[in-house]
This record gives structure tokens, C-alpha cells and sequence, in this order.
């Protein structure tokens, strides 16, 4: 096994997207009430690959001009959720979906993060040969 | 957005549905209150919420997604007062009439049922996000 810089895999990015992506949720859910409030989410697989660099630069014509932040944000833009009822009061927020999504990207999360042990306690192993 | 945030986020609704609780057992222990004429008798109050953009320590590098929410004001509803003809009532002005609350009993109480659901399913996601910071910071710790 090579030990480089990306032991971890996607994990890491994965966690980045992951904690981002709970964080929008957790304003969708926070503004379930709040009217005319659009219901925002992220495409977790282009979210990734903004996350790995992938993302668009800004073009730099001097060098004086900065880069730009290309890939420092976890996750690209974010999208406006189509609701499935619309309510009356211009706001998109659904909670159960809302909720649903938020279960499943906590899992999720949880699951990279055991990645991530697991692959520290096996460096581990080979490092003390126990 | 880090999930530290998050703590923030849902405490402001946290504080915004407990603002709207507390509006509506104030209208429901007035829904019988009394007075002597249109203008001086009880008017249910609502709260108005609003997103908040760029709160909570967002540097304008990151994106708009730590959208916490507020009360904006506290509005009192333009319904009618009810009258009620009652000319024995202290109260009662000279034509008998005295002046109840416009509060609407079963509104309210939807109201209710509704804002303490949300006060819960933000408190869901306030501990499942603890759990995952939790988890986080003994990232790579002995089992």
C-alpha cells in the first residue's frame, strides 16, 4: 500500500461536502416556517468534484490578480429544490424531505468517517506490526 | 459551512418558534378577555419570521448557505373584535355591548402544533449534528 497524500480516498473531500451539505439542510429546516424561503440543496457527485479541484478558476491576465478560491469551497453551487406541494405562502421547504435528507447525509457522513478510522487503524497496524 | 454553524442556524429558530409559542399562549389565555370597546379589546398576535442572510461569522468567500432566521416583528391581527351584548357586564359600554378578543381558538392551537413540530425537528438536527462532531473529534482515536 502506497502512503501518499490520499490515503483517505474521496473521504475527506466526502467529509467537507458532507458537513456543507448538513449545514444547508439544517437552514432549510431552520426556515421551514419563514415565508417565501427557497429550499436549497447540493448535488452531492458535482459538489465532489468541485471539492476536488475540478471547479472552474478564475482566468489571470497579471499576475497581480488572485486566483480565485477554485476548489477551496467544498461543493459548487447550490440548487433550489422543486417542491412537490406548493404553499401559499412562497415558502419551498418540506420538512419530511427535508428530514429525510438530512438522516441520510448524517449516515453517510458517519460512514466516511469510518473510513477514514479504519484506515488510520490499519496504517497503524502496519506502522507497529501487531 | 462548517457544522459548527449548524448550532447557530438552529438555535435562531429554536428561538423563533419559541417566540411564536410563546404569541400564541398569549393569545389563547386572552381568548376571552374583555373590554369596554372595539379599539381597547385584545388582538391575537402573530410573529412575522425572516431568513437571515450572512449571519453567524459567514466571511463573503462562502456561499450563502448558513441561513439562520429571525423575528422581524410581531404583528396583531385587523379581525374584528367580537361583540357581545351583555349590559349587566362592568365593562359594558352605553349601548351594552362589550368587546372580546378576536383570537381564533383553533387557529391557534394548529398554530401551535405546528411550531412545537418545528421547535422538535430543529432540536433533531441540533443533536444529530453533535453526534457527528462528536464522532469527528475522536477521528482516528483507539477503539
Amino acid at each position: 500500500m502506497h502512503i501518499g497524500t490520499d490515503i483517505f480516498g474521496n473521504h475527506e473531500l466526502a467529509l467537507l461536502v458532507r458537513g456543507r451539505r448538513a449545514g444547508v439542510l439544517a437552514a432549510n429546516l431552520a426556515n421551514a416556517d419563514t415565508p417565501n424561503f427557497k429550499s436549497r440543496d447540493l448535488d452531492f457527485a458535482a459538489a465532489l468534484q468541485g471539492a476536488d479541484g475540478g471547479g472552474l478558476a478564475l482566468a489571470t491576465t497579471s499576475a497581480a490578480h488572485l486566483g480565485g478560491a477554485a476548489g477551496m469551497d467544498p461543493g459548487g453551487e447550490l440548487l433550489y429544490r422543486i417542491p412537490y406541494q406548493p404553499s401559499l405562502d412562497g415558502n419551498t421547504v418540506e420538512t419530511p424531505v427535508e428530514m429525510a435528507a438530512f438522516s441520510e447525509n448524517a449516515v453517510r457522513y458517519q460512514a466516511s468517517l469510518m473510513f477514514i478510522n479504519r484506515t488510520i487503524a490499519e496504517i497503524e497496524t502496519a506502522l507497529t506490526g501487531q | 459551512m462548517s457544522l459548527f454553524q449548524i448550532f447557530d442556524v438552529s438555535g435562531s429558530a429554536l428561538t423563533a418558534e419559541s417566540v411564536r409559542l410563546n404569541t400564541t399562549a398569549s393569545n389563547l389565555a386572552n381568548a376571552e378577555s374583555v373590554a369596554g370597546s372595539a379599539a381597547a379589546a385584545y388582538k391575537s398576535r402573530h410573529p412575522v419570521f425572516q431568513s437571515l442572510l450572512r449571519e453567524f461569522g459567514a466571511t463573503p468567500e462562502e456561499d450563502q448557505s448558513a441561513v439562520g432566521v429571525r423575528v422581524l416583528g410581531i404583528v396583531e391581527s385587523s379581525a374584528p373584535a367580537l361583540v357581545r351584548y351583555q349590559p349587566d357586564h362592568p365593562l359594558a359600554d352605553a349601548r351594552g355591548n362589550v368587546y372580546v378578543s378576536n383570537v381564533n381558538s383553533i387557529e391557534e392551537m394548529t398554530n401551535m402544533i405546528a411550531a412545537s413540530r418545528s421547535f422538535q425537528s430543529n432540536v433533531e438536527v441540533i443533536n444529530t449534528s453533535r453526534d457527528l462532531l462528536l464522532k469527528t473529534i475522536t477521528m482516528g482515536a483507539r477503539a
